[in-house]
């Protein structure tokens, strides 16, 4: 009787970990931090400045087999900006640029994924920034994936993509004409469920 | 004119300093609001937040010799004409107003010193930052600071208002005690 249970979990299990290997759902490792949301953009066009943003959430679901499946969505809070100086964070919280009072957070919600290659691949979504919902592509590459040392499982992705600042109405203070843009980078890493 | 306060009128210490004061708050009030509205290729976007953070920190070190002086060498004496309700109202402004200045130069300060950067007084010295860390610290303070400036400045007219007041209408020595002068 225990033999005949015991068989049954086992195969159970194992058909529900071939299931989970043809899609699997990921949660973006918030707690661990490994994952980042950072921008760069260029000052004055003589060097490059960085900031990121550490407060935010998301998930992913990948399947190797079929990448086109896959999906991802990502908040954001966007008080959580840092660019390493005090007065220029506060100044990019303000309605000169990220306006957070009024728009505290910002989403990217893929809608469309095609494959590009090897490893990498165009995630079509809709991002809302300040307010704004725009689509973008951003070209995301797929990094690596594994059994972590501590019994879980994870797969992680870098994808970039450049905004121009008018297009989310980022467009009280102009930075100069190599300041248009900015570039994200997107770096995650997520735990499978 | 005597450097010390009297019984009767102000000395010339305390006299330089108020009006000294008067003038530094009302022009970093000018100063604070008109450098926020720089754009970014202006040649005051970096200068002139530079030269409101050090006259800052140089006002708070005038309101701490100030806050001595007033230990050092009292005040005169309310005005015989003075009545209680005149004299509660006087000091509670006053307090109100050194209280309020003080909060104001201190915000002001933990905006800049938030991540631990000193603020630099122009080429002069350094005041390092002492407190960082506080949650939000830099908006936290920014926004104290915008209201407290605009609470300081609309008391500083109510107190300019009432000199005036003492002057046209009572006629009683009030305002030309500011100045240095003896009362009638």
């Amino acid at each position: 009787m225990l033999k005949k249970t015991l068989a049954t979990l086992a195969l159970g299990s194992a058909l529900l970990s071939a299931g989970q290997a043809m899609a699997a759902d990921y949660v973006i490792d918030k707690k661990g931090q490994h994952a980042f949301v950072n921008f760069k953009i260029s000052h004055l066009g003589y060097s490059w400045l960085y900031g990121t943003f550490k407060d935010f959430d998301g998930s992913f679901s990948f399947d190797d087999a079929k990448p086109e499946a896959s999906k991802v969505a990502v908040n954001l809070k966007t008080a959580s900006v840092d660019s390493n100086h005090a007065e220029r964070d506060k100044h990019l919280r303000s309605a000169d640029f990220l306006n957070v009072d009024k728009h505290p957070t910002a989403s990217f919600e893929s809608t469309k994924v095609v494959s590009t290659g090897q490893g990498t691949a165009d995630i079509t979504g809709n991002l809302t920034l300040n307010g704004v919902t725009k689509p973008v592509v951003i070209a995301a590459r797929f990094i690596g994936e594994g059994k972590d040392p501590w019994g879980g499982y994870r797969a992680g992705f870098e994808g970039t993509t450049t905004l121009a600042l008018k297009d989310f109405g980022i467009d009280k203070m102009d930075l100069g004409p190599a300041s248009q843009t900015v570039d994200l980078i997107i770096s995650v890493e997520g735990v499978r469920q | 004119m005597q450097w010390r306060n009297s019984s009767l009128r102000f000395g010339l210490v305390s006299v330089v300093l108020h009006w000294l004061v008067a003038l530094t708050v009302f022009g970093m009030f000018g100063l604070g609001l008109w450098m926020r509205t720089l754009d970014y290729y202006s040649p005051w976007y970096r200068t002139a937040p530079d030269i409101h953070k050090s006259v800052g920190i140089l006002l708070l070190l005038v309101m701490l010799l100030r806050l001595l002086w007033r230990f050092l060498s009292p005040p005169p004496a309310p005005l015989a004409n003075h009545g209680p309700l005149t004299r509660l109202g006087s000091r509670a402004g006053h307090a109100l107003l050194y209280l309020g200045l003080f909060a104001l130069l201190v915000s002001g300060y933990l905006i800049s010193t938030a991540d631990g950067r000193p603020i630099e007084v122009f080429d002069w010295f350094q005041v390092p930052a002492l407190i960082t860390g506080i949650p939000d610290q830099e908006d936290l303070a920014g926004e104290i600071h915008e209201y407290l400036a605009w609470g300081l400045v609309g008391l500083a007219v109510v107190h300019a208002l009432a000199a005036l007041k003492h002057h046209f209408i009572d006629r009683d020595a009030t305002l030309r005690r500011m100045l240095g002068r003896t009362p009638r």
